[in-house]
C-alpha cells in the first residue's frame, strides 16, 4: 500500500472565500483606568502548559489577548540541522510531550520518503497501533483538562488513573512511558510482547467504563453545560482563515480527517468515519474528542484482530553513520489528536537535514485563532476556552 | 494534478516543477507572481487551506527558499509554492490579508531568519527570543555552538567528555594506563 493515496472527498465543502482579519476595535487606552492588564501564566492553573495569555480587562470582560511563547523553545528545527539522519530520531519525540508518537512517525515517513524506503506492512499496522495508543493518552489529558478548567477535578483523577494504565502498555511494548523512541526511520523497533492483546482489551475496557462515568458526571453535569455550550464558538468561515484542522474544525461541521482524506499507514484498511458535530462551542469540541476517543478504542481492536504477527519489522538502512540522502523536500502529514501534524523536510545530499519544520495543530490554534476568539470573553472563561482548543505549546515553539 | 499543473502554466509563468507525490507538487515561483498564484489557487483552485510557511536557508546560493504549503481538503492534494530571495535583501510580501493567521509565520520567520515582511500584523513584536541582539538563529551561519560556549558559563562539577576520547579512555590498555 502506498503512503497518502488520495481519495476525492466530495462533503468537504467549505463556504465561500473566507477573509476574516481580526475585527478593528477602538485604541486602548491604559491610562483611562477603565482597564487592567492581566496575566493568565505562564504560572498559572488555567493555562495550557508553557505559554501565557497577556489579557487586557474591562471589569470582568476581556477586550484583548496576545498569546506569548518562548518558555519551553528548545531549537529542535536547528539541532536537526546539525544532526545525522538517525541522531535526529531520538530529539523529534521531545518536540511534544503528551503525544509524541506523531513526530516520530512524521520524521519517520519524511525521512523514507526522500530516502525511497518503504517500511514493512507489519511495522505499519504497529505505527498505527502506537498513534491510536497516543491519541487516546492525549484525550484523556485534555479531558481532565477541560473539565478541571470548569471545576470538575474528579474527571481528571479517573481519566489520569487509565491514562497510566495505557502508560504502561506503552512501557510494556515500547520499553518507556512517555517518549516512546519507537518509531524509526526504515520501521518500529520491536513487536508485541507475549500477551499484549489481552491485557490491551482490560485496559480498552477500563477507558471505556471510565468513560461512561466521565459521561454521567461531564457531559451531563448541568454547569459544565451551562459554561460551555454557546461559548467560544468557532465560526466556519474561521476554519481556513486561521488553519483550524481536527476535532477544532470537525465540531464546526467539517468532516475533515487526514486518517480518511489522504488515508496513511493501514487506515485504509480500517472502518471508521469522522466523528463531526454542528455547534462549534466548547461543548461540541469537548463532545467530538469524546466520540473521537471511543473510536480510536475500536480502531485499536480492529487492528489487533487484523495485524499480521509475523513478518519483518524493518526495512534495510543503509550504514547510518554514513548515511546521505539526495537534495528534496516533501511533506508528510498525520490526524493527531489536536489536528494536522506535519514535518516538512529538505535534504541537501548532504548527511544532515537542510531543514525540518514541525507543523503542529497548536502553531495555529494557541497563536492567531485564540487571540481572535478571547475579545468578549468572560475572564472565568478564558481557561476553559483555551483548554477547548487542546493546545500544546511545545509544538508553537520547536 | 496534472490537469491543474497545465492550467496553471497557462495562466501564471512557473519555474521549474518537482512532482514528489501524486498529491503533492512544489513549484518554483517568481517573488512577484506569488500572490497572484496564491490568490487563484485558493479561489478558485480550492486550496483553501495555508499549511505552513517557512523558510529555507540556502547560504552557498545566498538565497533564502520560502515554501509556502496550500491545501485542497477537497481533493487531498497540496502545492508547495517555492519562492527566492536574497539573503542581504531578505523581504517578502505579505499574505496575511489572503490567510490572518500568515501573520504568526511571518512574525516568526521576521526574528528566526530576519527576513521581512513589511505590513504583516505586528511582524516586528518579540516571538519565541526575548531581547535577542544576536543573527536570526535559524540562518546557517549563526553558530549556536560558539553562542551558547559565550553566552553561558560551564557549571562546575559537569564534566562533558568527548564521547571518542573517553571511550578509548576507558576501553583500551592504553587508555586506563594513563
Amino acid at each position: 500500500m502506498t503512503r497518502h493515496e488520495t481519495i476525492s472527498n466530495p462533503e468537504t465543502v467549505l463556504p465561500a472565500t473566507p477573509i476574516a482579519l481580526a475585527p478593528e476595535r477602538p485604541a486602548i487606552d491604559l491610562s483611562s483606568g477603565k482597564y487592567l492588564k492581566l496575566w493568565q501564566g505562564p504560572q498559572h492553573p488555567g493555562i495550557t502548559g508553557n505559554m501565557s495569555v497577556e489579557l487586557t480587562v474591562c471589569g470582568d470582560e476581556v477586550v484583548e489577548g496576545k498569546t506569548h511563547v518562548g518558555y519551553l523553545h528548545r531549537g529542535f528545527e536547528k539541532l536537526m540541522e546539525r544532526r545525522s539522519f538517525i541522531q535526529c530520531f531520538p530529539i523529534v519525540c521531545r518536540v511534544c510531550v503528551p503525544e509524541p508518537d506523531f513526530n516520530e512517525y512524521c520524521y519517520a515517513g519524511a525521512i523514507e520518503e526522500l530516502a525511497g524506503i518503504e517500511a514493512p506492512i507489519r511495522a505499519q499496522w504497529i505505527r498505527t497501533l502506537i498513534l491510536e495508543m497516543g491519541r487516546i493518552n492525549s484525550y484523556l489529558m485534555y479531558l481532565g483538562g477541560q473539565a478541571g478548567a470548569l471545576g470538575l477535578g474528579v474527571v481528571g483523577q479517573w481519566t489520569t488513573y487509565v491514562r497510566d494504565l495505557m502508560l504502561d502498555r506503552f512501557e510494556e511494548l515500547t520499553g518507556a512511558r512517555i517518549y516512546h523512541m519507537f518509531i524509526l526511520p526504515g520501521g518500529v523497533r520491536d513487536g508485541l510482547p507475549e500477551g499484549f492483546d489481552g491485557r490491551m482489551e482490560e485496559t480498552l475496557r477500563e477507558i471505556e467504563r471510565t468513560m461512561a462515568d466521565v459521561d454521567e458526571v461531564m457531559f451531563h453535569n448541568a454547569v459544565f453545560k451551562k459554561r460551555t455550550k454557546g461559548v467560544g464558538v468557532i465560526p466556519p468561515e474561521l476554519i481556513d482563515a486561521y488553519g483550524v484542522t481536527g476535532p477544532n474544525a470537525r465540531a464546526a461541521g467539517l468532516p475533515n480527517d487526514v486518517r480518511r482524506d489522504q488515508p496513511y499507514l493501514v487506515y485504509p484498511q480500517l472502518s471508521f468515519e469522522p466523528v463531526t458535530a454542528t455547534a462549534s462551542d466548547m461543548f461540541a469540541r469537548s463532545d467530538v474528542r469524546r466520540r473521537d476517543l471511543l473510536m480510536s478504542v475500536d480502531l485499536i481492536r480492529q487492528i489487533l484482530a487484523d495485524m499480521p504477527r509475523e513478518g519483518a519489522l524493518m526495512a534495510k538502512l543503509p550504514n547510518v553513520l554514513h548515511w546521505k540522502i539526495p537534495r528534496g523536500e516533501t511533506y508528510v502529514r498525520g490526524e493527531c489528536s489536536r489536528g494536522e501534524y506535519g514535518y516538512y523536510a529538505v535534504t541537501d545530499g548532504s548527511g544532515f537535514p537542510r531543514r525540518i519544520n514541525v507543523r503542529g495543530p497548536s502553531y495555529t490554534h494557541a497563536m492567531a485563532l485564540l487571540e481572535h476568539l478571547i475579545p468578549g470573553t468572560n475572564i472565568a472563561d478564558v481557561a476553559a476556552l483555551m483548554v477547548s482548543l487542546h493546545t500544546y505549546p511545545p509544538e508553537i515553539e520547536r | 494534478m496534472r490537469t491543474l499543473l497545465e492550467n496553471l502554466k497557462e495562466r501564471f509563468p512557473l519555474g521549474p516543477i518537482t512532482e514528489q507525490r501524486p498529491d503533492l507538487v512544489f513549484v518554483t515561483v517568481e517573488r512577484s507572481g506569488l500572490r497572484p498564484l496564491l490568490a487563484h489557487l485558493r479561489d478558485r483552485e480550492g486550496f483553501t487551506h495555508l499549511v505552513l510557511l517557512t523558510a529555507v536557508d540556502w547560504i552557498e546560493e545566498n538565497l533564502f527558499q520560502l515554501t509556502y504549503l496550500v491545501h485542497d481538503r477537497r481533493r487531498g492534494r497540496d502545492i508547495g509554492l517555492r519562492v527566492l530571495v536574497p539573503r542581504d535583501a531578505a523581504e517578502m510580501e505579505t499574505i496575511h490579508d489572503l490567510w490572518p493567521t500568515a501573520a504568526t509565520y511571518q512574525r516568526e520567520l521576521r526574528e528566526m531568519f530576519g527576513i521581512g515582511f513589511p505590513g504583516s500584523p505586528r511582524v516586528d513584536e518579540e516571538f519565541i527570543l526575548e531581547g535577542w541582539v544576536d543573527l536570526p538563529p535559524y540562518r546557517r551561519d549563526f553558530d549556536t555552538k560558539a553562542f551558547a560556549e559565550e553566552a553561558f558559563a560551564h557549571r562546575p562539577g559537569r564534566e562533558t567528555h568527548d564521547p571518542a576520547t573517553h571511550m578509548r579512555e576507558r576501553l583500551t590498555a592504553q587508555g586506563r594506563a594513563k
